[in-house]
């Protein structure tokens, strides 16, 4: 009788006395399932191939400053300094982010209800979209002064677009049967609003919120290029302009990592708020 | 004196505005259901059956004819009717005691202590017991049906419209089910007009079937199953229920021929 060339079953026909074999993962395989190992070995090569290779080739800082150099770049500026910086950016990023929450959820909610708004709105948002904001920004500066309403206004022009799409289509995505069930009920246009609609878009919600806050960081950089005595964007354009590289790359450092805490907090939201709406793989 | 109407379509006509013009969905509907009867509707996919329940609901209007629901037009829903659809459609994020009250919280806008007693009792009812504060996901499909039905039973309507109900659960959860809401049906009576396109299912079931033609769908065939009650399983084997299915199934192929 033949074995089974797949050793790794023990259902097969020969068993050998005392053995227990367990079926083994590969080593590869072993290492896919840690979350963070794999990815943490990979920048970790990264990191050692841009200190060699600086090394060896003698970059000049200015075209690409070594990562020991960049660490060092952080000692330029002490803690408090670093934090004041980091605050500027963090609050303009949140005020605009907050007003295009604000601003499209009822934009979604008419865009969902009524198809005359829907046709008449769209092509405008698509337009404001379509804008390159960092051209428009020295006007709205211009135009609204030095303090933070121009600020807010560009974060929230850059963060508004995802998410008045992905809550539009949240709201559309309700299944029709529940929507003829609440029409049963006799229930009101704001029962189903609340009841159903919302809570159904909120998995759609998320994702745009996470891409929102992303771009939020973004415009608020964006604005302070153009005008503003601190925050991470005139930090890195400061340093740059004073020829301080290894610095600036340090304000990028910190700014990359800051998108990465705000999009994370805001899966974490999700998780814990609205558990039945994450994916049932990542949960 | 025959017994209470409490269903009833008088010449009922039904045409959709679409982008290819005009579609007429129903032509001319004339059918009556009794109070407490259990009438199942059998015809081809796209016979309009559905639309057919929707009318019945008050969810859509007649563009001909006339639909009463005891012996009134109905011009809006009411709350004497209760719905199952095809699919569970229940809240993904409501445990299933939350989604039994939602009848009662999407139209008072809030739930009593006694609301959630009554859906425990109707959860318990419809064999969920234990499963209360379970999600809808945690549930297998048949599950989460009882579920749609507990909550169409959760207002205790009078009238049951059902639109293929199990047609998305398997054959044997399928029967099972079949066999539970006739318990369910005999321990509290109901008139209950079930849309089906399965001619066993219609036949266990209902007192009458009632076969509709393809679109324009209109009413070809009105017989009262020839069945006393309890029944189960062993009622189709009998020589006459399986000239009874032949019949109707004559009928629907006939027409496909056509």
């Amino acid at each position: 009788m033949a074995v089974e060339t797949d050793a790794a079953t023990p259902t097969g026909p020969i068993e050998f006395d005392g053995d227990d074999r367990q079926p083994r993962l590969s080593w590869t395989e072993r290492l896919i399932r840690l979350p963070v190992a794999l990815p943490l070995l990979t920048v970790l090569a990264l990191l050692i191939l841009w200190e060699a290779g600086t090394r060896v080739f003698a970059v000049p800082s200015y075209v690409l400053p070594a990562p020991s150099r960049i660490l060092a770049g952080f000692e330029a500026v002490d803690g408090w300094r670093w934090l004041d910086h980091i605050w500027a950016t963090v609050r303009v990023a949140l005020m605009g982010f907050a007003v295009s929450i604000a601003v499209s959820l009822p934009i979604a909610v008419g865009l969902a209800r009524s198809r005359v708004l829907s046709r008449a709105l769209y092509p405008l948002l698509v337009v404001i979209q379509s804008t390159p904001v960092v051209a428009v920004a020295p006007i709205i500066i211009v135009v609204l002064g030095t303090d933070d309403a121009p600020r807010v206004v560009i974060t929230f022009m850059i963060s508004f677009f995802p998410l008045v799409v992905s809550m539009t289509t949240g709201l559309m995505a309700t299944p029709p049967e529940l929507i003829e069930l609440s029409r049963s009920l006799r229930g009101t246009l704001a029962r189903e609003m609340a009841h159903i609609r919302l809570p159904y878009a909120t998995p759609y919600i998320f994702s745009g919120l996470k891409i929102s806050i992303t771009l939020a960081v973004i415009g608020a950089v964006v604005a302070e290029f153009v005008a503003a005595e601190k925050g991470l964007g005139f930090f890195i354009q400061f340093s740059t302009s004073m020829f301080k590289l290894p610095q600036a790359w340090a304000g990028l450092v910190v700014l990359v990592a800051l998108s990465l805490l705000l999009f994370q907090i805001i899966g974490l939201v999700q998780r814990v708020l609205f558990p039945w709406s994450v994916p049932k793989e990542r949960r | 004196m025959a017994r209470l109407e409490a269903i009833r379509f008088t010449g009922v006509g039904q045409t959709f505005p679409t982008d290819a013009g005009p579609l007429r969905a129903l032509g001319g509907v004339s059918l009556t259901v009794a109070r407490h009867e259990f009438v199942a509707v059998l015809g081809p996919s796209g016979c309009g059956k559905s639309t057919l329940l929707r009318l019945a609901a008050g969810l859509i209007k007649p563009t001909s004819g006339e639909v009463a629901v005891f012996g009134r037009p109905v011009t809006e829903p009411r709350d004497d009717v209760g719905i199952v659809f095809q699919q569970p459609t229940l809240l993904p994020w409501a445990t299933v005691e939350d989604n039994v009250v939602f009848p009662a919280r999407h139209t008072r806008g809030r739930v009593s202590a006694e609301d959630r007693r009554q859906a425990r009792a109707i959860v318990g009812k419809v064999g969920l017991a234990g499963f209360e504060q379970r999600l809808p996901g945690e549930l297998s499909g048949g599950m989460q049906q009882r579920v749609g039905i507990a909550r169409a039973l959760f207002l205790n309507p009078d009238i049951l419209l059902m639109d293929e109900p199990f047609s998305a659960l398997d054959a044997l959860t399928r029967d099972a089910m079949g066999f539970e809401l006739l318990q369910l049906w005999q321990s509290s009576p109901k008139t209950v007009l079930f849309i089906t396109h399965s001619i066993p299912e219609a036949v266990l079931l209902a007192d009458r079937v009632v076969v509709m033609s393809e679109r324009p769908g209109h009413v070809i065939e009105d017989l009262p199953v020839p069945l006393g009650r309890p029944r189960d399983e062993t009622a189709l084997g009998t020589r006459a229920m399986q000239d009874y299915c032949a019949h109707l199934r004559g009928l629907l192929i006939k027409r496909k021929a056509a």
